[in-house]
Parts: structure tokens; C-alpha cells; sequence
């Protein structure tokens, strides 16, 4: 029964986490800017997201009379899709989960890459150069990203030695990855802000040079799904972080300090911190989106192809031989 | 022959404006004709920017051939905000145009004003009071400060950072309140008047340009920590965009542009008007050309200005504020409620304005924050020009676009139009 408890619960959560999100943003680039934000639908401006939902609904939907319909259409719907999978495998807590797939690690990888299917179609389908310009930054810019954030995984797979989620969850109950794997850690942080196309890397839909990138040609809720499954990549990459490098849902050497709980007690307790850490990272997100510019196309390849790729291998080939030296010298 | 009548006959106009730019983007360099058996794999394509584009600080219409993302060939296209300022002119008195000043280059108006009263005050020989010289220095140098912080937030948001421009504007909002307290308008300010300026300062004004000038510098340095240093941002300008000396010259580039390429030329220095050769400050110049040179160049600029400042509050004279001469100037407004000469002397020069003498033709040029901005008067007698034209900084420094954008890729196109910091208003006129 869990499993669909689970189900339900993070699945409304990862979609009205995209709505809070975007509130957030909105308050938080306020706070940044000097300024207030929305602050006059509702209480504080909290129902801001649903009157945005409703002026996107009833927009006119618009579909380039030279693009390719049936894509154009289809293309909004995969990013969300494919956020959505995402949830499948993520520990929420210990024994709060939807599935326990044996590889799940290669299913979230899996599943990461078929994301940019989407844009691409996007750009593709609307027959518009800047659309065209977005989709394929997008889809170079998340195949060079793939193999850092790949090996950058990969190197805490060493650690739970499983290619399990939840292993690798478990397994940072004293240490954290990022303790462990410091570089690791940076190279999935700055991987993952490629991933989800955010400040520094949203140069796939650069305002100021591409108008709107992939999505230019869209509107109504076509152009609003696209909007949702940013946010929620959002969401999804800040989860990821959070598993796969900050000790998922235990607290600092947990092992070593936390008394044992009672069930309940702990399933709150491990939700709370798991959704505490997450909600840092979409922080972080936004915070980092609206400080700093945004790369050049160049720069982007040259950061992912002759840094962060040779780094990462090199982080995975070190970690692997300290752990076997450390075995062997053990044993 | 046939085909051309055929072709006027029938509403196509756009149509031809459009082909007669696509043979023109093929035309420029003979040498890289455009052949598609070179191009097997189809990989070259030519994007339409602008008019209505967000980067492109108004109307700039660029027609970019590409090679993947390099951008080949760049054609400019501009007159999408033409409103014939110029033959506007012609109909006005001098005084009545200058409204018409503040509208071209409109994050400066200051500027424009002094320019066009500098110019009809040389034509007419009128002899402006020093005080009145003074309140123009301090306006002119707060338009300078004005519009370079306004480039600074546009083109740091040009390369994605938003939230800078929303800094940099809040301090452009201390001097829009200035402008408010001086001029009694916040953006649109036709403060100077021919012979003087309309009003003395207030203390009000005086007490907000003096804080101004206190908190600014910290401000300043504010911004020069953010971004000297910014990796993203020093990355994203070194090399992009260079223009060398010999060509920024060639291509009649002035002010920022012209000092970023290394030629320290500055109309406040070389050809001294108002009191500026009584001013102590330095021309910032670099040698480089490129986005970043721009950078500095101006980012010094707005420490000179804050210096000229300084200098003007210090030695700010007192005085009267026009020319004590009812053929020169408008007469004080205590003279024109209390006395009947006042009243007809008001009203001569809003009906007539100032006569310079007929054949008389000037050039004056100012050192406006985009460059040099010079006004050619031809005066036939009468109250109004005969002809007038606008050397327009803007409209010169485009013309360095094209060369710059070679090469180029397309996320710089919109950092070097940043860096050249056209305002279409002017250069369109």
C-alpha cells in the first residue's frame, strides 16, 4: 500500500512544487531586485501561481502554420512526462518509496536523456531559426552534461557498491557524499544546472538572444507545460542533489547521534528533512539564476568537454583505487 | 525593365526592400560570395533580428547570414524610428525645438539641450552668464552619469544577468529625482534655455545632487567589484567585438568607442566649451577595442564625471541664470508679470524667438555620453533654421556594428550592440 501512498503524495507534490516554485522565484528575484514580487492575489500573493495557470489556459493556443503539428504538440508533453518518472525511485524516507527498481540509478540516467527529446522537437518542429538555434544548443549543451553528471554518479555508486537509489541513500547515513566526494558533489551540482537549463546554462532559451529559444513558437499551455517541467526540473535536480550527495533523507551522522524513533516519528522526520534540503536547493537555484549572466555557447562546451568531463573521470578512477587500496590493505 | 514596372505595379513593397537587403548582405565582400556548392549540407542560414527584438535597445533590424552559430555576415538596417526631426526643425523656432532634442537621444536630454543652445548661442553670438554654464555642466555631467548606468544594467542583463539592471537603475532614480527638483521634469527635461537655463537650482536640487555625488562613488565601486572580476562576465566581453584604432576611425566610431580603441579624443578636453578648460579630469582610454575596453572606458567616465561634479558644486558662481538681453533671451518671469516691455518681450521670443543673422551658418558639437554630438545650423534671418542637421554619436557608432559582428557568435551579438549602446531614437532621428 505504501508504494501508491507514495505515489500519489510526491506526484502532487513535484507538480504543485513547480507552482510554489515559480511563486518563489518570483519573490525571491523581489528580494533580490529591491522590489516586492507578487504580493496582490491572495494572502502575500500565494494564489499568484493560479491565476498565472488561468491566464495560461485561456490564452489562444497558436501553432506555427508552417510547423509540424502533431510534434509541436507532443513535444510540450515529454519534459513533464519524463519529470514525472523521475520520482519512481527516490527515497523519500526509509521505506518511503514507489518502486524498487535493482538498477534504478540507469533508470534515472535513462530517463534524464529523454528529457531533451522534448526541446529539441520543440525547436524543430516549430519551423522558426531562433526555435531551431534553442533546441539544438539544448540538445548539445545535455549531451555534453550527461557524461559529467554520469560519472559524477557513478563515483557514489563506489560507495553503496549498488546500483540502487536506495543503497546509495542508505548508505550515507554517517557520511554524506559530499564529505566523501567533495569534487564529485561540485561536478553533479554544476551538471545538474545544465540538466534543468538554468542560469549560467539557459543559453538554450537566452531571452536576449533567442527571443524565447525552443519555446518561442509556443503559447497558451502548450508554452505553460514547457514552463512546468522547468520548474519541476527544478524540483527533480535539487531531489537529486539531495540524494545522491547530501545524504538524502538523514541528518548529518545521523548514525552516530540520532536516537532509535518510532516509526511514525521517523517517517516525519525523514520527509521533513528530505523536503527541507530540497527546498534549499531550489533556493540555491534561483538564487544562482538571478546573480549571475549567462555563458556563451563556447564556453558551455569547453566548461563540460575539457574540464568537468577529465575531472570526473579522473575524481572515479581516484575514488575506485583509494577504496581498493583501502580493501585490500584491510583484508 | 518590363519586370521592375511590373513589379512597382503590384503592392510589393516589402517584398523588394526585403530582397534588396538579402542582395546586399550577398553583395558587401565580393570575395565571400555566397554559393551553395560550397554548402553541401545546407548549414548556412540568415537570421532576421529585430526590428522587434529583445536585445536590440529599440529598433535595430540586423540581418545575420550564418555558419552554424558564427555569424558571417552582418547588414545593418536602420530608419525604423525615423520621425524627420530634422525638417521638424525648420518649422520651429530654435526654442520650440528643443522638446524634439529631448526625444532623440532620450536616456540623456540634458546633453541635447546644451548641445542645440551651444550651437544657436554660437550662431547668434549670444554671451551666456556664468552660473547659468555652471547649472549646464552639472546637468550635462548627471545626463552622462545617467545614460551609462543605463548602458551598464543593459548590457550586464545582455549577458543574463537580470537583477543588475534593477541596481543600476536605482541609482538612475536618484538622478531622475534630481532632474525633477533642477528641471521640474523627471525624464524629458528641456532645461537649458537659448541664453541661459530656465531656472536657478534649487536648494532642494542642491542638496540632492550634493548627496548624490557623496553616495554614488560607493555605489560605483559597488559595481566595479561585481564585475571586474566576474569570470562569466570577463569571459563573455575580453576579445568580443574588437575594433582597432585605424578602423574605429575609418568607420567615424566616436566617444566611448573611439577611446576603447585606444584614441583619447574628447570634445571637453580638445575643443573646450561651457568651462570645461577650467575643469581638472582625465579622458579614460584603453587600447584593447573590445567589449571590456568599452567597459572600463565608460565605467571611468562616470568617476571623471563625478569629479567635474565635485568641481562645479565648488566653484559654482552666483549670478544671473540668462542673458540680460530681450532680443537673446526669454526675460525673467518677474519681469513679465510685472511690467508691459517684460510681457512683449515674453511674447516676441515665444512668437519669434532669437534672429541670427541671415547667411550665418555654425557647427557646434558637444561630448555627449554617447560621443561626439554635434548641431549644423544654417540660419536664413528668420526665427526659424534653415536647415538643421543632428551629427548623431549613435548613428556613427553603428556604423561599427557590421565590422564588429564578423566573426562573432550570435550569444556576442547582443553584448557587442550592449557595448556600442545605440539609442535608435538618434541615430534614426
Amino acid at each position: 500500500m505504501t508504494p501508491y501512498i507514495v505515489l500519489g503524495v510526491s506526484v502532487a507534490l513535484l507538480v504543485s512544487s513547480a507552482a510554489i516554485a515559480v511563486y518563489a522565484e518570483r519573490r525571491i528575484a523581489g528580494a533580490i531586485q529591491n522590489r516586492y514580487g507578487p504580493n496582490r492575489v491572495g494572502p502575500l500573493g500565494l494564489f499568484q501561481p493560479v491565476a498565472d495557470v488561468i491566464k495560461l489556459i485561456l490564452k489562444e493556443d497558436i501553432t506555427p502554420s508552417a510547423g509540424y503539428r502533431f510534434l509541436h504538440t507532443i513535444a510540450p508533453i515529454i519534459p513533464v512526462a519524463t519529470a514525472i518518472m523521475t520520482v519512481a525511485v527516490i527515497p523519500f524516507g526509509d521505506g518511503l518509496y514507489v518502486s524498487n527498481m535493482n538498477a534504478s540509478v540507469l533508470y534515472l540516467l535513462a530517463i534524464a536523456s529523454l528529457g531533451v527529446y522534448g526541446i529539441t522537437i520543440a525547436g524543430w518542429a516549430s519551423n522558426s531559426k531562433y526555435s531551431l538555434l534553442g533546441g539544438l544548443r539544448a540538445s548539445a549543451q545535455m549531451i555534453s552534461y550527461e557524461l559529467p553528471l554520469g560519472m559524477a554518479v557513478a563515483s557514489c555508486l563506489l560507495f553503496a557498491g549498488s546500483l540502487n537509489v536506495l543503497d546509495v541513500a542508505a548508505s550515507q547515513e554517517t557520511w554524506w557524499n559530499i564529505i566523501r566526494n567533495p569534487l564529485g558533489g561540485i561536478i553533479f551540482i554544476i551538471s545538474a544546472f545544465a540538466e534543468s537549463k538554468r542560469t549560467p546554462f539557459d543559453l538554450v532559451e537566452a531571452e536576449q538572444e533567442l527571443v524565447g529559444g525552443f519555446h518561442t513558437e509556443y503559447s497558451s499551455m502548450k508554452f505553460g507545460m514547457f514552463f512546468l517541467a522547468e520548474y519541476m526540473h527544478v524540483v527533480i535536480n535539487s531531489m537529486l542533489i539531495t540524494t545522491f550527495f547530501f545524504g538524502s533523507y538523514h541528518l548529518p551522522f545521523a548514525a552516530l547521534w540520532l536516537p532509535e524513533l518510532s516509526e511514525p516519528l521517523k517517517m516525519a522526520l525523514d520527509v521533513s528533512v528530505f523536503l527541507a534540503k530540497t527546498s534549499f536547493f531550489v533556493f540555491f537555484f534561483i538564487w544562482v539564476r538571478w546573480t549571475i549572466g549567462r555563458f556563451t555557447f563556447k564556453q558551455v562546451m569547453d566548461l563540460g568537454w575539457s574540464r568537468l568531463l577529465p575531472l570526473s573521470i579522473l575524481n572515479f578512477v581516484i575514488i575506485a583505487s583509494v577504496l581498493y587500496f583501502l580493501e585490500h590493505a584491510l583484508s | 525593365m518590363m519586370e521592375l514596372e511590373q513589379k512597382s505595379a503590384s503592392p510589393t513593397f516589402f517584398k523588394k526592400h526585403q530582397e534588396s537587403f538579402y542582395k546586399s548582405l550577398e553583395d558587401k565582400h565580393t570575395t565571400l560570395e555566397f554559393e551553395d556548392s560550397d554548402d553541401p549540407l545546407n548549414s548556412r542560414m540568415v537570421l532576421n533580428m529585430g526590428p522587434s527584438h529583445p536585445a536590440t535597445h529599440g529598433v535595430l533590424r540586423l540581418l545575420l547570414q550564418l555558419n552554424g552559430e558564427t555569424i558571417e555576415k552582418a547588414k545593418l538596417d536602420l530608419g525604423y524610428l525615423h520621425r524627420g526631426v530634422e525638417k521638424i526643425a525648420e518649422n520651429k523656432t530654435y526654442q520650440e525645438f528643443m522638446p524634439y532634442t529631448d526625444r532623440m537621444d532620450y536616456l540623456s536630454p540634458y546633453s541635447n539641450n546644451v548641445a542645440l543652445c551651444l550651437a544657436v548661442e554660437k550662431l547668434a553670438d549670444v554671451e551666456v552668464p556664468e552660473r547659468a554654464q555652471y547649472i549646464r555642466m552639472i546637468g550635462a555631467e548627471l545626463a552622462r552619469i545617467s545614460a551609462h548606468l543605463l548602458w551598464l544594467g543593459t548590457m550586464v542583463m545582455d549577458s543574463g544577468a537580470i537583477s543588475f539592471f534593477i541596481w543600476t537603475f536605482r541609482e538612475r532614480e536618484k538622478i531622475y529625482d534630481i532632474m525633477d527638483q533642477l528641471a521640474g521634469h523627471r525624464f524629458t527635461v528641456s532645461h537649458a534655455r537659448i541664453g541661459g537655463v530656465a531656472n536657478d537650482i534649487t536648494d532642494d536640487a542642491m542638496a540632492l545632487i550634493k548627496e548624490f555625488v557623496q553616495t554614488f562613488p560607493k555605489e560605483l565601486k559597488g559595481f566595479h567589484s561585481m564585475l571586474d572580476r566576474n569570470r562569466i562576465f570577463v569571459d563573455r566581453n575580453v576579445d568580443v567585438g574588437v575594433v582597432s584604432t585605424e578602423k574605429a576611425i575609418d568607420l567615424g566610431a566616436t566617444g566611448p568607442i573611439l577611446r576603447g580603441s585606444g584614441y583619447a579624443y574628447d570634445i571637453r578636453r580638445f575643443e573646450p566649451y561651457l568651462k570645461y578648460d577650467e575643469m581638472d579630469f582625465e579622458i579614460p582610454t584603453r587600447l584593447e577595442g573590445d567589449n571590456l575596453a568599452r567597459y572600463y572606458v565608460r565605467m571611468e567616465e562616470m568617476h571623471e564625471s563625478i569629479r567635474i561634479l565635485r568641481q562645479c558644486l565648488d566653484r559654482l558662481p552666483k549670478g544671473p541664470i540668462r542673458a540680460n538681453d530681450a532680443k537673446q533671451a526669454y526675460p525673467s518671469k518677474d519681469e513679465v508679470y510685472y511690467s508691459m516691455e517684460g510681457m512683449i518681450h515674453d511674447f516676441m521670443m515665444t512668437d519669434t524667438g532669437i534672429c541670427p543673422p541671415e547667411g550665418a551658418e555654425v557647427y557646434h558639437a558637444v561630448e555627449a555620453p554617447k560621443g561626439e554630438l554635434g548641431y549644423f545650423i544654417q540660419s536664413d534671418g528668420t526665427g526659424h533654421p534653415w536647415r538643421l542637421k543632428v551629427n548623431a554619436p549613435s548613428f556613427r557608432n553603428l556604423q561599427v556594428l557590421e565590422h564588429s559582428l564578423e566573426g562573432a557568435s550570435i550569444s556576442d551579438t547582443v553584448l557587442i550592440i550592449g557595448s556600442i549602446d545605440p539609442v535608435m531614437g538618434e541615430a534614426d532621428k
